[in-house]
């Protein structure tokens, strides 16, 4: 059975600065993986190249997603197709409201998948049930795109996003960082809600406070650039004991 | 040079011999006069400072067919297929002639007058000529001196004192509307007395595919204490050269508030003047454009502070693609005794394309005291990380591109402040952005 992420050996380049340095990873439907490291590590750019950034060069292994070489797709490509990044810093877009934002996306990657675009009325419905879900206020969505958010704001609009896009493979960059108990809460309860079999998600953390609400299957150690230790939730406990220092040493 | 090679001169950009065109002596002296000032300079090249972005040695090359006296019945369809979904009084004129059958001038409000120039000609010879008398004064101007040369068509408005009129004044120019090249050189005359207040909307237009050259002069005076919203929609023949001089006169008090929404021609110009002449006048001179392909857009403004308290207000936004050219050049005259002025000049333009090109030339020449004058320009690219957002949703390039670029010309087109004249542009935009090619 094809997985839903197959990362063999994945070397990526950043301005011609070598920083992923192979990596190995399987997510299969159903799974939650953590991953975990130190400041610097990749953790981000691995989210990066997967989503399709710019500048983000493969220079070595591959990716399959679902059987399908991903890097032969272009961003909204792998969209439309159920990846889906919640960036670490969501990107202000002023002059764009939220609303539309969200109504595009929708309707772009229904009409990807052959589905009838919503209209205004279903449109509004759908964000009505969606934000009282998460806790959200109207307002957010009348304002530009992240412009005037506050952290926790801008991360609940990434858990919208990804709730109403419903995505196959959903990767979580520091979402849960700079939340508040609350908002944490929120977010994981967003998150939770997505949990299904035919659902994969990479949540990318620095702290193990998200994985007491979102209960990973896997947790991996990403240090300068490779993953140096994968292990069950447990490790995620015992490395908010050691802390991350004997693998920044061993990376350096 | 001879009398002869003068008139030449400007008869190859006229698309007639001047002697065909007739009318009273003063107006075929002034037509003379024209036709000299051109004579000696020729057209404008980029070796003068005011034109050094724009080369019209392309509109050299042409030649240009006479208009046709009558108006046919394909220039009236041509016509009808460019009309604005705008209601109120219009004044139409095709490849330089009054189009009745496309006008809309009778039931004009109290207070308005509206015509054309040949029937104030025609009816009050002597009113034509106290209005067109000092239009001579040509600033040095080549455009001008040739818009003078081959005067005989344009729109006549006068808004009668404490007059308010409730809808916008459509005055339409097609240029292009025959097969072949056609040059016409409408002048406009607008008067708004003391206390009235009027929207007044320019639209150049033509075919896509025709070819025309399009030398307006619009001239207009602001009375104490009125109101002008002056819109242009310049969507002229893709193969138009479209050079347009807007001269004008602020009174005490008076407002006067212009927003030229450039995305048609092959090459516009647009060449705007405004004077500050009374104490507590004020302008807001905006813009947005939006190119593509070969096209040129030049926008040089000048303001004249030249009372006390005046104040100016500028906004320019383009976006341009492919092998287009965007420019903004704006020079700020504070006239000394002109104390308390308030001027501000900012200019954007974002690049679609690695051959698209854009300029900005702030000019401040101040002369008083206590001034305040602030300019700022910027050219840059769409925010990569806001459409590699975009796209991570799904949204496809060419979609998030034209969201990008809407939400950016929607902050110039805040400016404009009658509804109806945004909605215009608005509209002629939201057709842009679908047409952006993936
Ligand atoms: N756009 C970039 N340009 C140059 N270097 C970058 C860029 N993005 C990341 N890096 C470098 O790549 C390394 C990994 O960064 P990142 O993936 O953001 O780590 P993490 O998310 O684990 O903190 C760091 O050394 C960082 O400085
Ligand atoms: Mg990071």
């Amino acid at each position: 059975m094809t997985s839903l992420l197959d990362i063999r050996g994945l070397r990526v380049a950043v301005d011609g600065k070598q920083i992923l340095a192979g990596i190995d990873l399987r997510v299969e439907a159903g799974e939650v993986h953590a991953i975990m490291g130190p400041n610097g590590s990749g953790k981000s750019t691995l989210a990066y190249v997967l989503a399709g950034r710019e500048g983000y060069e493969p220079t070595g292994g591959e990716v399959l997603y679902r059987g399908k070489n991903l890097f032969d797709m272009s961003p909204e490509e792998r969209a439309a197709e159920g990846v889906f990044l919640a960036f670490q810093y969501p990107v202000e877009i002023p002059g764009v409201p939220n609303n539309t934002f969200l109504k595009e996306a929708v309707n772009a990657v229904r009409r990807y998948r052959g589905e009838d675009e919503l209209d205004a009325m279903q449109f509004i419905k759908l964000m009505r049930v969606k934000i009282k879900e998460l806790g959200i206020k109207d307002d957010m969505l009348k304002r530009a795109v992240n412009v005037g958010f506050s952290g926790g704001e801008k991360k609940r609009n990434e858990v919208l996003q990804m709730a109403v896009l419903e995505p196959r493979l959903a990767i979580l960059d520091e979402t849960d960082s700079g939340l508040d108990i609350d908002a944490l809460k929120a977010v994981a309860d967003g998150v939770n809600a997505l949990r299904s079999a035919e659902r994969g998600m990479l949540m990318i953390t620095h702290y193990q406070r998200l994985l007491d609400y979102i209960v990973p299957d896997h947790v991996h150690v990403l240090a300068g650039g490779r993953i140096v230790r994968s292990g069950d939730k447990n490790l995620a406990r015992e490395l908010e004991k050691t802390g991350y220092a004997e693998f920044t040493g061993a990376a350096a | 040079m001879s009398a002869t090679t003068t008139s030449m001169a400007a008869d190859r950009f006229l698309g007639a011999p001047l002697v065909a065109t007739g009318g009273p002596e003063w107006l075929r002296e002034l037509r003379g006069e024209g036709a000299r000032r051109f004579a000696a300079t020729g057209l404008p090249t980029p070796r003068l400072e005011a034109w050094k972005f724009t080369d019209l040695r392309g509109l050299g090359r042409l030649s240009f067919s006479p208009a046709q006296d009558a108006i046919d019945i394909q220039a009236v369809a041509v016509g009808r297929g460019l009309l604005l979904d705008i209601d109120g009084p219009r004044l139409m004129f095709i490849d330089g002639r009054f189009c009745a059958a496309l006008s809309r001038l009778e039931n004009l409000p109290a207070g308005v007058e509206m015509m054309p120039l040949s029937a104030l000609l025609a009816n009050e010879p002597g009113r034509a000529r106290a209005l067109l008398g000092e239009g001579l004064a040509d600033d040095g101007q080549p455009m001008v001196a040739l818009n003078a040369a081959g005067l005989e068509e344009g729109a006549v408005i006068r808004i009668g004192r404490g007059t308010r009129v409730e809808k916008p004044l459509v005055v339409v120019c097609i240029g292009g509307a025959s097969a072949e090249a056609t040059a016409s050189r409408p002048r406009h005359r607008i008067e708004v007395e003391d206390g009235a207040e009027v929207s007044i909307l320019e639209h150049h237009a033509g075919p896509v595919a025709a070819t025309a050259f399009m030398n307006q002069v619009t001239d207009i005076s602001v009375g104490a204490g009125a109101t002008v919203r002056h819109g242009v929609l310049q969507d002229a023949a893709g193969g138009a050269y479209d050079l347009s001089t807007v001269r004008v006169r602020v009174g005490r008090d008076a407002v006067y508030e212009s927003f030229t929404f450039a995305v048609g021609a092959r090459l516009f110009r647009n060449d705007a003047r405004v004077r500050l002449q009374g104490k507590g006048a004020s302008c807001r001179v905006s813009g947005a454009y939006l190119l593509r392909g070969e096209q040129h857009c030049d926008n040089a403004t000048v303001i004249e502070h030249e009372q006390p308290n005046t104040t100016s207000r500028e906004v320019f936004k383009g976006v341009v693609d492919g092998r287009a050219r965007g420019i903004f050049q704006g020079r700020i005259v504070v006239h000394p005794g002109a104390d308390k002025t308030d001027g501000h000049q900012m200019s954007k333009a974002i690049l679609l394309s690695s051959e698209a090109t854009a300029n900005a030339k702030p000019e401040l020449e101040i002369f008083a005291d206590d001034v305040k004058c602030s300019h700022g320009a910027t050219v840059g690219e769409l925010d990569r990380s806001a459409m590699f957002y975009l796209r991570s949703r799904g949204i496809p390039e060419a979609r998030a591109r034209g969201l990008l670029v809407e939400a950016f010309i929607a902050e110039a087109l805040e400016e404009i402040s009658d509804e109806r004249l945004r909605d215009v542009f608005v509209a002629r935009a939201a057709r842009w952005y679908e047409e952006v090619p993936s």
